[in-house]
């Protein structure tokens, strides 16, 4: 291919620059996080206390803590577990385990990928269309668990099904062949052993649906609430929503104020993300066969 | 003996469980379906009545007059809106394809063991920062930023947006790209090694287009999340509606717009009806970027 | 007995009745195909009780898949289908309304060991469960007879807890076989079962098969042509889809053919 030592010591050279320019753009990507993350914890940290995190907002949210922000992000990211957990696992299960190579099989792959890539926004108004007004649950944490339930499913479908892609066929195969039928061999030796690769899945979906604001702003998160919620049929406060009104809808707030929330918010997601991200590589070396 | 085997083959419970559990996996498994479907049905359901009536293609599409809250005459110009989100989505993929294929060919081709655990882990913990966040970082840290550095009276708009949406889009196309270049097989590398090329020649002339069409993929998907992003939108790109016409101007976007407006919208208004409609479109848009970008992987599959 | 020619050229002639000779599998026509793809054809042949029916060929000769519609495991594979009648025990395979009784009464070894990732204690009570065993002296019974069978329980007795997936290749070999002995089976079917065991193993198990003979009838595919002769007492020769003639081992691996392609293959010709 290259014949003159000329040619060869400038591909040489070349190579040298392309490693430098790449090398430079990876920087470029990671350095601003880093710059970010450092002025949020700067500018952030001084808000931070007990008192933060458990007390009520005061003084029209210009003082006080985020307690019901918190409260409610709990509740809405457990009934949206609750909802999206089975099915999406169902879900994983039906492709894995049974799934013909025909166009259902293929519009469901596409379906998922489809749900993971429509907008915030338009769940959203699927949320209001459907749960709030079609079903009638009005703005509650129903409605808008509901909405980030199918916002998160395919994360629950893609960790599941790579868990159970794992796990070697010949095992199947050799309990098929004394006689179990397809669920006993999915219930006795395919599930059990896939529960912590779908572990990472709901962990990420956690991570997922805390910081997710534009689907549940009009189907359920109000801006301030002087209660908790009691039922899932309230409205509620939530994190990421909160982040978004403290600091474009409330006037003379104190600068710390809205990087602690931020602070807040980014380090349960980044703990969460990171979390099962160890939890990951913990399995790939914990190998059962 | 055949009337041994008679008695055994009697269907038991375990038979009768699987039958039903297999069901109630099948109604998991279209699940994905009936929910696109539904989003896109609902979401229709609200807009339809605008669509029917008093939508205009021509308004839409041409007119930067999007006034719905106007008492004499509301009008449902589009066309700002559109380039609203156009600039700042052009923006963000001329920032962040570059960088985003830069980053993956380092990981893939070059970086090697801790280095590139490292900073997989980096890239993925960086996707994971919500929008609302990157919102508020456009906002308080790169509003000051901008009007420091450049010298102009406001620093919410194109660029701050753009660049935003760029750092948001980048994490998901640097993985999706990694995994399109080690898709490539080794033998291929090899091959070219062989033949007495450098380490970068390789990767010109045999990788990069051996995973052309991944790659393509990679960057639709990217477009599809910075045309669908709201909240950062919302909250970087400032409230101006018309075309921009330089970087430092204030645009509004279709999800933002939706976002801004719908709180106020009274149910089953023209206005409300009208953001369901700029919702159906923006379905439409990304449903067709998703269906293009895995028609090309789902081509590179099977090579 | 001479060798037979099945397929359409006589009618099988089963043996005098020397022993109680039921048929255990009866095959007419049998015809397997992926797809439109045919890998077996016109397949007529009875295998009968407490005998070791060896069947030897090259590979892709259709043997594995007639393995696989005798306990109907043609359900998992995509686009395999049948024509012809099998019937196991008098019944036909097809007419079974409840396919997992059919296959807990075979017992299976594939060619590749597997140990499910269950205790070896779970791995072999895994069948008995499957048809409603509960009582623990009774599973403690089975899994201990199962292993003592498959001459694995002095290796294991005292880690029955331990993963049954982590255990040496050899081990899990017979572990299947424990696995298949626990079902009870009046049928076993190797596929191969040595391929990927090393020699010592082998031999552990064909004593086993040698001793399991007494009790059940046994199908066995493989590719070594010596361990038939060792083990059958009638073989079968598939060649390419079609099953070219059967014969007692006695005058067939003594020469006495009636196909020069299996003399051929016999004589290793082709492999």
């Amino acid at each position: 291919m290259f014949q003159s030592t000329e040619q060869n010591f400038r591909a040489a050279r070349n190579e040298k620059v392309a490693k430098l320019l790449l090398g430079a753009l990876t920087v470029v990507l990671i350095l601003p996080v880093f710059m970010i993350l450092t002025t949020l914890v700067v500018k952030g940290a001084p808000a931070i206390s007990w008192e933060f995190l458990t007390t009520n907002p005061k003084d029209g949210m210009t003082a006080g803590g985020i307690l019901p922000a918190l409260v409610g992000t709990v509740w809405l990211v457990a009934v949206a577990l609750v909802a999206s957990v089975p099915v999406g696992v169902a879900a994983a299960v039906y492709l894995t385990e049974y799934a013909p190579d025909n166009w259902l099989t293929r519009a469901i792959n596409l379906a998922i990928i489809n749900l993971a890539g429509v907008p915030s926004i338009v769940h959203a108004l699927f949320g209001v269309g459907a749960f709030v007004l079609f079903f009638e649950l009005g703005t509650s944490i129903l409605a808008a668990s509901l909405t980030l339930a199918i916002m998160a499913l395919p994360v629950v479908i893609v960790a599941t099904r790579e868990a159970l892609q794992a796990v070697p066929h010949s095992f199947r195969e050799a309990c098929w062949a004394m006689g179990a039928t397809r669920w006993q061999t999915i219930r006795h030796v395919v599930l059990p052993n896939s529960v912590s690769g779908i572990l990472t899945g709901v962990i990420l979906e956690v991570s997922r649906t805390a910081g997710e604001t534009a689907p549940i702003m009009f189907t359920g998160a109000a801006f301030f609430l002087p209660f908790l919620p009691q039922s899932v049929y309230d409205q509620t406060m939530a994190l990421s929503l909160h982040l978004f009104v403290v600091t474009t809808q409330v006037p003379g707030v104190p600068v710390a104020m809205p990087y602690g929330v931020a602070l807040v918010l980014v380090a349960v997601v980044l703990i969460m993300n990171a979390g099962s991200i160890w939890l990951r590589m913990y399995l790939r070396g914990k190998k059962k066969w | 003996m055949s009337r041994d085997e008679e008695r055994v083959d009697a269907r038991d419970v375990a038979w009768y469980v699987d039958k039903v559990a297999s069901t109630l996996i099948f109604v998991g498994g279209i699940s994905a379906v009936v929910f696109i479907v539904g989003i896109f049905a609902f979401v229709t359901r609200e807009g339809l009545a605008f669509v029917v009536g008093r939508f205009d293609f021509v308004e839409f599409f041409t007119s930067i007059a999007w006034r719905p809250t106007s008492l004499l005459r509301p009008t449902f110009g589009a066309l700002g809106l559109i380039a609203g989100t156009a600039a700042v989505t052009g923006l963000a993929m001329l920032v962040s394809i570059p960088v985003s294929m830069g980053v993956a060919i380092y990981i893939a081709e070059f970086a090697r063991g801790r280095t590139r655990e490292v900073l997989k882990v980096l890239v993925e913990l960086l996707a994971a920062v919500p929008s609302v966040v990157w919102g508020f970082i456009g906002l308080m840290i790169m509003n000051p930023l901008i009007i420091d550095v450049f010298d102009v009276p406001l620093g919410l708009g194109v660029l701050n947006s753009g660049l935003i949406l760029g750092l948001m889009a980048a994490p998901i196309m640097t993985t999706l790209a990694e995994d399109a270049l080690k898709a490539v097989p080794d033998s291929y590398r090899e091959a070219g090694e062989a033949m007495g090329a450098t380490r970068w020649q390789v990767i010109t002339r045999v990788v990069l287009p051996a995973a052309k069409r991944g790659l393509v993929a990679a960057a639709l998907l990217g477009v599809g999340r910075g045309f669908g992003e709201t909240m950062a939108v919302l909250m970087a790109s400032g409230h101006a509606i018309h075309l921009p016409t330089s970087v430092f101007d204030s645009v509004r976007a279709l999800t933002a717009t939706i976002a801004a407006e719908l709180g106020e919208a009274p149910v089953g208004s023209d206005h409300y009806r009208a953001l369901f409609t700029l919702g159906i479109f923006l379905f439409v848009i990304t449903f067709f970027i998703n269906l293009t970008a895995d028609v090309l992987v789902r081509r590179v599959k099977k090579e | 007995m001479a060798s037979d020619v099945p397929a359409g050229k006589e009618e099988v002639v089963s043996a005098p009745a020397e022993q109680n000779d039921a048929i255990e599998i009866s095959v007419r026509d049998l015809r397997i195909q992926y797809g439109k793809r045919v890998v077996l054809r016109d397949l007529t042949l009875d295998v009968r009780s407490r005998e070791i029916f060896a069947i030897i060929g090259p590979a892709n000769s259709g043997k594995t898949s007639f393995l696989r519609v005798i306990n109907r495991m043609d359900e998992f594979v995509k686009d395999m289908t049948f024509t012809g009648e099998v019937k196991v025990h008098g019944r036909d395979v097809r007419a079974w309304r409840n396919l997992y009784a059919l296959r807990r009464r075979i017992g299976v070894v594939f060619p590749l060991p597997v140990g499910l990732p269950l205790s070896v204690y779970d791995n072999v009570a895994f069948a008995p469960r499957l048809a409603g065993v509960r009582d623990k002296a009774e599973l403690d019974a089975v899994v201990e007879k199962s292993l003592r069978r498959a001459a694995l329980w002095d290796e294991v007795k005292d880690r029955l807890k331990s993963l049954g997936s982590l255990l040496s290749g050899g081990q899990q070999q017979r572990l299947t076989i424990a696995r298949a002995l626990s079902q009870n089976p009046k049928i076993l079917l190797l596929d191969e079962f040595s391929i990927a065991v090393d020699p010592v193993t082998t031999m552990r198990i064909e004593d086993v098969l040698k001793e399991l003979r007494e009790e059940m009838t046994i199908v066995l595919v493989t590719n070594l042509v010596q361990q038939a002769q060792r083990l059958a007492s009638r073989t079968a020769f598939f060649y390419m889809g079609e099953c070219v003639e059967i014969g007692d081992n006695e005058p067939f691996f003594s020469g006495d053919v009636k196909d020069q392609r299996t003399r051929d293959y016999l004589g290793g010709k082709f492999g």
